[in-house]
């Protein structure tokens, strides 16, 4: 054992005196295992990062949620079929309320998209849904400050609202938004909650954090236009377990509210955050694949590079090999010098690639929050080592059998 | 007891198709505290037996026993243990490390011997003194001339000291006066109770030694003790 850590000892201060004594070529060789553990690391990181934010807003949205629709989110209904659907009207909603019975609540949604203002202080493009009190049990909200419009002033469309984290940072950044009068499309409307931060950014204008909730009836009043619009309705299931049997039920009640005989189709449908998660398990996947292939060609790529520059090395340094072993230095010990060597290259390229990547991943993180995970660093490492052995074996080799005599005669 | 004793070596190297009998039938017994030189003209075989003593390369066939122990059935490993524990190769062209310094250059053996590092920078620094290169330590073989190059080589030949030192033509690469201070060097190691054998060509350098096998074509061709001794005239410079 104490030999074997001698052994090591001496053969990594060899290593780092062959490297020392040419250290140009050691960082071009460095190069390859750089970028490959750079990109590693970072891909794993955004991706990780990308999905944590998908995780969390797609949460934010309820997996026990069925949207009822006149449109399919994913579906390959013809878009035309679909857009000769009847609208979803608020009678319509009325009585499927009435009818189903499995749901823990079901609330109408319909939006539109304003500018929102309070004093000089705006933000355009914000959607404003219009719901009525039970909306907020169709969600997981929790409030910073104040509550959800109640169902006294959502039945008498009182010109109240509740604005997402984003929107109050936006428009009162030194202040409390509660009571304060906003402009919504230019009418007034008090503010009597504020939602805690819920969900992420990669929803976008769907994230609540930049919407504004109002009573449906302050649209159907202010923004005419909406009132012809279709609605959708929101039916949150009473346990993730009874999502099924509560979907089953709302297609039965949803048929008989829209009268349709039963050899018609459906003219509406029922979408699931699930098929959102499908849909980006399957965008995902693709991303990963090819980032995989662009990594693994990449590392491909730099590991040959070391066998090449390794293999020049141990043809250049032929007469040394055959001076080492002429005064002693067993096989084992000249293998043992170049895998060390190959895998000292690497693992600091490596180590480097790895700064680097926490030095990106932090500008990435500017846009999707994101931390490197220390699986990435063990890989990180790992990759690098294992390329450094593989890469080095094939020249440690060669050098290791050599005959004396002849490397020794070698010019 | 003798240290080394061949009997009936051959070597043959495959050129080819073509067969070259580097060495035919060699047959030698060197005792302890000898000094031989090899003599013979060039492509006689004096390397390839040079390399056979020092267990670089193994016999086509023929007996090789060193200090007793056949050489021939020895592995590789053991073979590397016999250079690094019994041998102390002095080369033409000096070999040594370019980029280190003479102490690491000396050092090398006794690294691959497993000698702990104080004791050998230790033993490595006394080897370097013993062949005049005091003040020359931390040089690099770029920055020292021929003569001092092939004391720093001499000195790592010492370092582990071996049961014999073969030096194949290392006064080839130095001019004249340089060479005749190497010879005294090897004279005085040889005074001290080292073993010495020396491959030259050049008669003058082989009158230092006391016994003069000659090869030609692979053969020895003469085995004779020198009565004369030679006495250096340039013990002045060693003297220190
Ligand atoms: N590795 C080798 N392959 C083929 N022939 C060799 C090899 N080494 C030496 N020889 C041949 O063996 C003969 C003796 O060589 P060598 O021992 O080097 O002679 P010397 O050192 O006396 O000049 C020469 O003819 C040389 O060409
Ligand atoms: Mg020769």
């Amino acid at each position: 054992m104490r030999t074997i850590l001698f052994e090591f000892k001496e053969g990594l201060m060899i290593a780092l005196r062959a490297i020392a004594s040419n250290k140009i070529r050691a960082m071009l060789t460095m190069l390859g295992i750089f970028i490959g553990v750079t990109v590693v690391v970072t891909m794993s990181t955004a991706i990780k990062g990308i999905d944590n934010s998908f995780q969390q807003g797609i949460s934010s949205l309820g997996s026990d949620v069925l949207y009822i629709d006149k449109w399919a989110w994913f579906s390959n209904v013809e878009w035309w079929k679909m857009r000769n659907r009847k609208n979803i009207t608020m009678e319509e909603f009325e009585r499927f309320k009435n009818l189903a019975k499995l749901p823990a609540a079901v609330a109408p949604v319909t939006n539109t998209v304003q500018t929102v203002k309070y004093q000089e202080r705006r933000v355009e493009n914000v959607f404003i849904n219009g719901s009525n009190a039970d909306y907020v049990k169709t969600t997981n909200f929790t409030f910073s400050e104040g509550r959800f419009y109640s169902e006294i002033e959502s039945n008498a469309s009182r010109q109240v609202a509740v604005i997402g984290s984003e929107i109050a940072k936006k428009l009162f950044p030194n202040m409390s938004p509660l009571d304060r009068t906003i402009k919504i499309g230019g009418e007034n409307f008090r503010v009597v909650g504020v939602l805690a931060e819920q969900g992420s950014f990669i929803l976008g204008p769907w994230n609540p954090d930049n919407q504004v909730y109002v009573p449906i009836g302050t649209i159907f009043k202010n923004f005419a236009s909406n009132r012809f619009r279709s609605i959708t309705i929101n039916v949150r299931a009473a346990s993730p377990a009874l999502v099924e049997e509560t979907k089953a039920e709302a297609e039965g009640v949803m048929r008989k509210v829209r009268g349709l005989a039963y050899d018609q189709e459906n003219d509406f449908s029922i979408n699931q955050q699930e098929g959102l998660q499908e849909n980006y398990n399957s965008v995902v996947g693709v991303i990963q694949i090819a980032g995989l292939f662009i990594t693994g060609l990449s590392l491909f790529v730099g590991a040959i590079g070391i066998m090449n520059i390794m293999f020049v090395s141990v043809k250049e340094r032929t007469k040394e090999i055959g001076l080492r072993k002429a005064i002693g230095a067993k096989r084992r010990t000249i293998l043992a010098q170049f895998l060390l060597e190959s895998s000292v290259i690497c693992l600091v390229g490596g180590l480097a690639g790895l700064v680097a990547a926490v030095l990106l991943s932090m500008l990435i993180n500017q846009f999707i929050p994101t931390s490197i995970q220390i699986g990435s660093v063990i890989l990180g490492i790992g990759i690098s080592l294992l390329t450094g052995i593989i890469s080095g074996l094939a020249p440690a080799y060669t050098a290791a059998k050599m005959d004396p005599v002849e490397a020794l005669r070698y010019e | 007891m003798n240290i080394i004793n061949i009997e009936h070596i051959a070597k043959i190297y495959k050129v080819g198709l073509e067969e070259v009998h580097a060495l035919r039938d060699v047959s030698l017994k060197i005792d302890k505290n000898e000094y031989v030189a090899i003599m013979g003209p060039s492509g006689s075989g004096k390397s390839t037996l040079m390399n056979m003593l020092g267990c670089l390369d193994t016999p086509t066939s023929g007996k090789y026993e060193f200090k007793g122990v056949s050489v021939s059935e020895m592995s590789d490993n053991e073979l590397a243990k016999i250079r690094n524990k019994e041998i102390g190769f002095v080369f033409q062209t000096f070999n040594l490390l370019a980029r280190s310094d003479a102490v690491h250059n000396v050092e090398l053996p006794l690294i691959y011997a497993g000698v702990p590092t104080a004791e050998r920078r230790e033993r490595a620094i006394q080897a370097l003194i013993d062949v005049g290169l005091k003040d020359r330590l931390r040089h690099k073989p770029n920055e020292l001339s021929g003569g001092q190059r092939q004391r720093v080589a001499i000195a790592r030949a010492l370092v582990t000291n071996p049961s014999i030192i073969l030096a194949d033509e290392p006064t080839g690469n130095l001019d004249s006066k340089t060479g005749e201070e190497i010879m005294g060097l090897f004279h005085e190691i040889h005074e001290k109770g080292n073993t010495i054998i020396l491959v030259t060509h050049e008669e003058y350098i082989a009158e230092h030694a006391a016994r003069i096998v000659r090869l030609k074509d692979g053969l020895i061709e003469s085995d004779e003790r020198v009565d004369k001794r030679y006495i250096p005239k340039i013990k002045s410079t060693l003297a220190q």
